[in-house]
């Protein structure tokens, strides 16, 4: 008797996966960047194409690193809360304006209100690559020191900002 | 012509698969085929389930750019495969790395034959071990009603 | 007025079913035949309303009715008439409905064809049916209702996805859907034998027809799905070990063993728990298939517009099928009989490695396809199980199972020797052996894998032959039509194998940028961009190349390949330009424009791979001949029944 019963605790087992499973998000990659330092490079600025940026000018500061582009739907949906963040001065954002023109990307900043400290122009998207960007837009959360600790993929919602983000970069800063 | 042209043009970059990726004319066919076996077990992370050679999606272009060039470098595929991981996870990978989250995944099909013929083993020695069964009560009352029937 | 009258006939199909799964199962309890008539009633009852709702829905269709929110979502004015009717079953909701009605249609049939079996199993076949559909109509009415309203109505459709116009996907889901649901009947008959304790050669006898034909119509459906793809997506893959086509493929592969498996317990008597097992898993992995493609826990190219409340719906359904059957399993299995008796080498062992093998092969599968998502349950990180896996765990369990299934035929039942396997088949199988070592050197690449499938594939069509041939000539005309069904299946099987292996090692291609004149030679045909221009299509507009190929300098044919956009989703589809010939297809698409005068085109050269599906068709027919053998006609069914039965003991 007992050896007839494998058939269904095996499948007990899998009912069990799978019923988790369903609350899993399969469409969502984990950034193999958590807790790592962030990669380094150097671009030129949007606005002021002779200046360069690095992350490097960021250390000692808690930052956010936020991948837009002017073509991007989404990032339309996520910038009054990236607004907002900018106005409550919760960390200073970085735009990262990914495979863009400049012109375009520059008009979109004057029509939608510019959240950002300052952007950079990443046109052939290396950077990205580098950052592992595979969905527009994306945010990382970089501290003092340069690693990342956080990273959200797709646009913004008040909720992620309110109970992630601002507690974290609290926390970062308090360190 | 040219307004079809245009149309094409703008779909296919608004479904960001439009990119300056031309497939050059195979000016290094060796290469060409390295670049191909490889993008076909790495996994494009916009559209999923594609590969990179199969996918048109932007980022899939650019990464095959990537692996064409890391290549021509004089890269070998490991340094490719782990310039790939480190950005993007174990996920890019369609073969999946050995490691301890997956022994069992590579273990288990080896596992379930040997399991499989064992008990297939133990089940024809333990009927060997069996005379020729006569008819159960069962049966018999089967066929009785079968032959009524 | 008339999607709520489809809507009506669906929750009254829902009483039915409520009848049709109860009250027949009372009455064989309390021995009340005109209680147990009630199955076949309300079969044809159930049938006819599903029928009715059906037509509605398809009305809905040919009529524009944008009123409807599923019609709204999948069609338009401008969609071919043909188009609107495969419509019907082009999303979540009417495929959904199509799949009850193909149940109620498998309840119908079996209720026709098997009406003279013993009424107690009968109802209880049609019993456990009506149980079943229960669970599907009410996923139907409570979670994916095509009949919904949209209000206001819009004024104009959605559009069917354009990747979905085709002649292929109009057949590729229905034939899907009837394999699928055609196991519920194999699977309702073990139910119904577990139930009554009567698990003997007659049950096998009585589900292997259905079985079968369950598995031709499957065989037949990934076929069409696979070759759809083929041609359909562009760029000349037919097989991506995606996790929907796992889906489908597991049942295939337990099918497979199962009806090898009824073969032996019809024949023998023996094997009565695992075949038993087998038919359990057939049915709950296509409920499985079904769970995995409709709640969106595996990402997928084919998903479904996903809803986590009919994921767990119909995880609980399937929880409650498979667990109960599970349990009866367990219940019922330690009192089977072992049956007739055999030694170690004979047909039946010989069979019984393959079924192993079989199930074997649909567990690591199983296991690849889920096994991402076990990891990311247990929190452990996210994996990608792809090609490269499946492929390398699935050579090597294919492969002694096809040399198996060369030899089985040759087997005694009972005891076999080596002397029953004549010295012919010795000899083929080293004529085999020399092919597969010579055939890639001559093909001017000599690779492991293409040396093991040519050695493979050479092997199941020679021995297959000789397996038609032995008994000599003159019997040829004796053969029943079961055996030569599986001649033809096994034969399938081979020029199957040599198809996936010429096209894995030996297609190549060329990627260009092409303008008027230029040319690119691959596998030795000459491809010349002549000229491009627009066309009109119905609701599509399209830039349709002229490629001229030659060969050796002498003109072959022109090829059309298109680029289409689809006025409503805006879609751009490849539309490629296939020349299908007996040893190889020619395989060209377009890309993307360049610039005005200038396109990206991919020319591919495929060799032998058409016999991919050649091969399933030849297995499907095999199957078809099979199930259609004199034995299993109702009207010497219940004479013979007896003599099964006793034979098989003897």
């Amino acid at each position: 008797m007992r050896r007839f019963l494998i058939p269904l605790a095996i499948f007990i087992v899998l009912i069990a996966f799978l019923a988790v499973g369903l609350r899993l998000k399969p469409r969502e990659v984990p950034s193999p960047f958590i807790g790592k330092p962030a990669p380094a490079f150097v671009l030129s600025q949007l606005h002021q194409p002779a200046s360069n940026f690095s992350p490097v000018d960021m250390v000692g500061q808690v930052w956010l690193l936020n991948v837009w582009a002017s073509w991007c739907v989404s990032c339309r949906q996520e910038h009054p809360i990236l607004m907002d963040l900018a106005r409550h001065n919760v960390a200073p954002i970085i735009g990262l304006d990914y495979k863009d023109e400049r012109e375009p990307a520059k008009a979109w900043l004057a029509e939608h209100g510019d959240p950002y400290r300052l952007s950079i122009w990443d046109r052939e998207g290396r950077v990205g690559i580098d950052y592992g960007v595979y969905g527009v837009p994306e945010t990382f959360v970089i501290d003092k020191s340069g690693v990342v600790r956080m990273k959200h993929i797709g646009p913004l919602t008040q909720t992620v900002v309110s109970e992630k983000i601002i507690p974290l970069v609290k926390e970062l800063n308090g360190a | 012509m040219r307004k079809l042209i245009t149309l094409i043009l703008l779909v296919c970059s608004l479904s960001s698969s439009f990119a300056g990726e031309a497939a050059p004319v195979a000016a290094d066919p060796a290469l060409e085929a390295k670049v191909q076996s490889l993008s076909e077990v790495l996994r494009c992370l916009v559209c999923q389930n594609q590969n990179l050679a199969d996918s048109h999606a932007d980022l899939a272009i650019d990464l095959k750019n990537q692996v064409r060039e890391m290549l021509r470098e004089g890269m070998t595929e490991k340094q490719v495969i782990d310039y790939m991981v480190e950005r993007y996870g174990d996920f890019v990978l369609y073969r999946p790395p050995l490691k301890s989250t997956t022994w069992l995944l590579w273990g288990a099909p080896f596992l379930l034959l040997l399991g499989g013929l064992a008990g297939l083993f133990w089940l024809l020695k333990r009927r060997h071990a069996h005379a020729e069964e006569p008819l159960d009560e069962l049966d018999r009352q089967a066929a009785a009603r079968l032959l009524q029937g | 007025m008339i999607p709520e009258l489809g809507h009506i006939a669906l929750i009254i199909a829902l009483t039915v079913a409520v009848l049709q799964g109860t009250l027949p199962l009372l009455g064989v309890f309390t021995h009340n035949g005109r209680l147990m008539a009630l199955a076949r009633t309300t079969a044809f009852a159930q049938f006819a309303a599903l029928a009715f709702s059906y037509a509605c829905l398809l009305q809905g269709f040919l009529t524009n009715d944008f009123s409807v929110r599923y019609v709204a979502e999948h069609s338009n004015t401008l969609l071919p008439t043909f188009y609107k009717v495969a419509a019907v079953w082009g999303g979540h909701e009417g495929s959904m409905l199509l799949w009850v009605l193909i149940l109620a249609t498998w309840t119908v049939a079996v209720a026709v064809f098997s009406r003279r079996l013993p009424k107690e199993m009968l109802s209880t076949v049609l019993a456990v049916m009506g149980l079943i559909s229960i669970g599907f109509l009410a996923f139907l009415l409570f979670a994916s209702n095509p009949f919904e309203r949209l209000l206001p109505a819009v004024a104009e459709g959605r559009d069917l996805n354009p990747l979905l116009q085709d002649p292929g996907m109009a057949f590729h889901p229905p034939m899907l859907y009837m394999g699928y649901v055609g196991f519920s009947v194999a699977f309702a008959f073990a139910i119904a034998a577990l139930i009554s304790g009567r698990l003997d050669a007659a049950w096998a006898r009585w589900s292997r027809p259905w079985t079968t034909v369950a598995w031709v119509f499957l065989t037949l459906g990934i076929a069409l799905g696979s070759w759809w793809a083929y041609y359909e997506l562009g760029w000349g893959g037919w097989w991506f070990w995606d996790p929907v086509e796992n889906a489908s493929f597991l049942p295939w592969l337990i099918g497979t063993a199962l009806i090898h498996s009824l073969a032996v317990t019809e024949k023998r008597g023996c094997f009565k728990n695992w075949t038993v097992m087998l038919a359990i898993m057939a049915f709950s992995l296509s409920l499985l298939g079904t769970f995995l493609v409709r709640s969106g826990v595996l990402t997928s190219v084919h998903a479904f517009a996903t809803d986590p409340k009919r994921g767990i719906f119909v995880l609980v359904f399937l929880s409650i099928v498979v667990g109960a059957s599970l349990l009866l399993f367990a219940w019922r299995a330690p009192k089977v009989g072992l049956g007739g008796s055999f030694r170690m080498l004979s047909r039946e062992s010989l069979l019984l490695v393959n079924n192993v093998l079989l199930a074997v092969a649909a567990g690591a599968v199983l296991i690849g396809t889920l096994y991402p998502l076990f990891l990311d349950a247990l929190d452990l990180g996210k994996i990608s199980v792809g090609p490269p896996y499946f492929e390398t765990v699935f050579v090597p369990l294919m492969a002694p199972m096809i040399l198996i299934m060369g030899l089985a035929p040759f087997a005694r039942w009972k005891a076999a020797a080596a002397s029953d396997f004549p010295r012919t088949l010795w000899l083929l199988m080293g004529v085999s052996l020399l092919a597969g070592i010579v055939v890639p050197l001559l093909m001017g690449s000599w690779t492991f894998l293409a040396a093991l499938g040519v050695f493979l594939g050479v092997w199941a069509i020679l021995a297959s032959l000789l397996a038609l041939l032995a008994r000599g000539v003159s019997r040829l005309g004796s053969m029943s039509l079961a055996q030569w069904g599986m001649v033809l299946a096994h034969l399938g099987v081979g020029v199957f194998i040599l198809g996936v292996t010429f096209v894995k090692a030996y297609e190549t291609n060329s990627d260009v940028k092409m303008s008027a004149g230029e040319s690119t030679t691959v596998g030795g045909y000459t491809f010349t961009f002549l000229s491009i221009n627009e066309v009109n299509g119905p609701n599509y507009i399209a830039a349709r190349a002229r490629i001229e190929v030659s060969r050796n300098g002498q003109f072959d044919r022109v090829m059309e390949p298109e680029k289409r956009i689809y006025n409503v989703q805006r879609m751009p589809m490849t539309e490629a330009a296939i020349d299908t010939g007996l040893f190889r297809d020619l395989y060209v698409a377009l890309g993307e424009p360049v610039d005005q005068n200038t396109w990206i085109v991919r020319v591919q050269h495929k060799p032998l791979v058409d016999w991919i599906w050649w091969g399933c068709l030849l297995m499907a027919i095999g199957g078809g001949l099979a199930a259609a053998d004199r034995r299993y006609r109702i009207a010497a069914r219940a004479k013979s029944d007896a003599t099964a039965m006793s034979s098989a003991k003897a």
